[in-house]
């Protein structure tokens, strides 16, 4: 089956030889648009990638639409950027990239999210490879998977007090080390 | 109720962190109804060094130290596709002989990092001469390596804009040498192994993943293409030079153990052919881009002109400035699809640096392989993913 959808997709390329992998990306965003109206707040074109951002309450309906309709297959990478000492709001930006094995393109979906409001609904269930990424995003940001199954930390254990990729995380921590010793530390290094 | 009785047999089991045959420190939590093994639970994190959080406070130069030691068998890829991101960000090219020089070291790296993988799996699997034929073929690699850049694991070799070293005297010979001979030590390893009753037993339909689970828990590399997806990132979505030179996809479709191990196998040779395209049509000129503040300048430059000398040190001390915005490149490594996602805030050090590992998802896809095997092959299905603790933790 997926044999055969290569080979489409083979001759999909050749018929639009003309038309850039961003031309295509666009089109694959207008629909998006067409279909989800405001809710796709912005679509941005850079460094030959396309990166569309969403609200957070489609971002299921989003992802279903562009792995049924569109055809991307595969969830790659998914994590997630503290933006904290950049701009005050929204804090962090949760990035899934996906993969379009049938058309050969690749996707950026994003979501902006809130310091007071930081969680994402799980897209477990559409993309299984989403799991383990979303682990690492909980332990790494603290950004919490609404509905995740097995939502623990992954990277650190279970006891790591704090997210070690946020901004305000110091760099030099040590374990048993008190939370207010740990900026005087760093100062000090 | 079956159910009832069958919940009475189950028994959990700790496999690892401190295995030999888990490939590093991998626990894997494992449910088993007599020798069966019904569920999975892999945890991971044993290795965890932080090394995003610290490119963070790192210039673009010095994290490129950071990239070979996340997966250790292969580092030439990870600095691959390092240099790719930042250079999207740049918006700079590498000359075309750079480009070739990265082809030629990413493909020894694969051949390199597959001998590992074999000589490994058989120790595992109780093939064990294969291990030396295959150590003493990748130290043949490691030289070339040493003899380039000086490093036997962490090359640092590819920087953005090019590579760091142009070839040395002998190098070309030498590795035309290697490429004479390393067929007929392949065709050593296929007699050795592929015929072997006991390797035949122990991976001929164990471990079997269908395409679109594959698919769909992101697997990649050999193990995708074992199922028969006919994916491979050199061909589908060239990167560098890759649409230059004349190789095929190796795909099996069987998804298992055995496909995995042959996929590999073949792709050495495929590798070879690159690697002898390449140095073939190598083009002369220089091997690294010459940008005003993003590559260092070349060293005959430096006793001659104060302007290299002082652009010399503002490269090695301060860094260098990468636009603001965000770029995601991958590679095909010797595991799957390497990438790199990094955002910058047009300062010198990446805001945000993260690295898409193969291994990664490969260890968390190990449930839907294992599932209703026994415990003696989830050994070889662990090692048929080839994964490297380095990349999964991070």
């Amino acid at each position: 089956m997926v044999g055969r959808d290569m080979e489409q997709g083979t001759q999909d390329k050749e018929a639009t030889q003309a038309m850039t992998d961003i031309d295509r990306l666009l089109q694959v965003a207008r629909r998006l648009k067409t279909q989800f109206g405001d809710a796709v707040e912005e679509v941005k074109v850079h460094n030959g990638e396309v990166t569309v951002t969403v609200r957070r309450d489609i971002l299921t309906e989003v992802m279903r639409y562009l792995r049924d309709e569109e055809r991307f297959e595969m969830l790659v990478d998914a994590t997630a950027v503290d933006y904290l000492p950049l701009r005050d709001e929204p804090r962090f930006e949760v990035v899934y990239h996906l993969l379009s094995l049938t058309h050969r393109l690749r996707l950026g979906v994003k979501v902006r999210l809130q310091s007071e409001d930081a969680w994402v609904p799980t897209v477990c269930h559409i993309y299984p490879s989403a799991n383990p990424y979303e682990r690492e995003i909980w332990d790494m940001f603290g950004i919490h998977i609404e509905g995740h199954p097995n939502l623990k930390r992954i990277l650190t254990y279970d006891e790591f007090p704090g997210h070690p990729l946020r901004k305000d995380f110091p760099l030099f921590w040590q374990p048993g080390m008190p939370l207010e010793k740990r900026e005087e530390q760093f100062e000090e290094w | 109720m079956a159910t009832v009785e069958r919940e009475q047999a189950l028994m959990t089991v700790n496999m690892g962190p401190q295995h030999p045959s888990t490939h590093g420190v991998l626990r894997l939590i494992l449910t088993l109804e007599g020798e069966t093994v019904v569920d999975i639970e892999p945890v991971i994190g044993y290795l965890h060094t932080g090394i995003e959080k610290e490119a963070e406070f790192k210039t673009y130069h010095k994290v490129i130290t950071l990239n070979d030691r996340l997966d250790y068998v292969s580092g030439m890829t990870n600095n691959f596709a390092y240099s790719l991101a930042v250079e999207k960000l740049l918006g700079i090219e590498p000359p075309p002989r750079g480009q070739y020089l990265r082809v030629i070291v990413a493909e020894l790296q694969r051949i390199a990092s597959h001998l590992v993988w074999l000589g490994t799996t058989g120790l595992e699997l109780g093939v064990i001469s294969a291990f030396f034929y295959c150590f003493r073929e990748r130290e043949k690699i490691l030289d070339l390596f040493e003899m380039l850049c000086g490093a036997r694991l962490t090359y640092s070799y590819i920087i953005p804009g090019g590579v760091r070293y142009d070839l040395p005297d002998g190098w070309i010979d030498r590795c035309r040498q290697f490429l004479r001979e390393f067929p007929q030590a392949w065709q050593e390893l296929d007699e050795l192994i592929s015929q072997n009753p006991i390797w035949l037993e122990r991976t001929k339909g164990i471990g079997v993943i269908k395409p679109e689970d594959a698919i769909a828990w992101g697997v990649t590399g050999p193990s995708l293409r074992a199922t028969g997806v006919a994916w491979d990132l050199r061909k589908t979505m060239p990167y560098s030079r890759y649409d230059d030179f004349d190789f095929e996809i190796v795909t099996e479709t069987d998804g298992d153990t055995y496909a995995r191990y042959w996929v590999r196998m073949r792709e050495m040779l495929e590798s070879v052919k690159i690697v002898q395209q390449a140095i073939e049509n190598l083009p002369s000129g220089p091997v690294l881009a010459d940008h005003p503040w993003a590559t260092p300048p070349p060293k005959e430059r430096l006793d001659k002109d104060m302007e290299a000398l002082i652009r010399h040190f503002l490269f090695y001390s301060r860094g260098y400035p990468v636009p603001p915005g965000e770029a995601y490149a991958a590679v095909e490594s010797a595991r799957g699809e390497v990438g790199f996602y990094i955002v910058s805030d047009g300062s010198e050090k990446p805001y945000r640096m993260h690295m898409r590992a193969p291994s990664f998802i490969h260890v968390h896809a190990l449930p839907i392989a294992a599932r209703g095997h026994l415990v003696a092959d989830l050994i070889a299905i662990l090692a048929s993913f080839d994964p490297v603790m380095g990349e999964v933790d991070r």
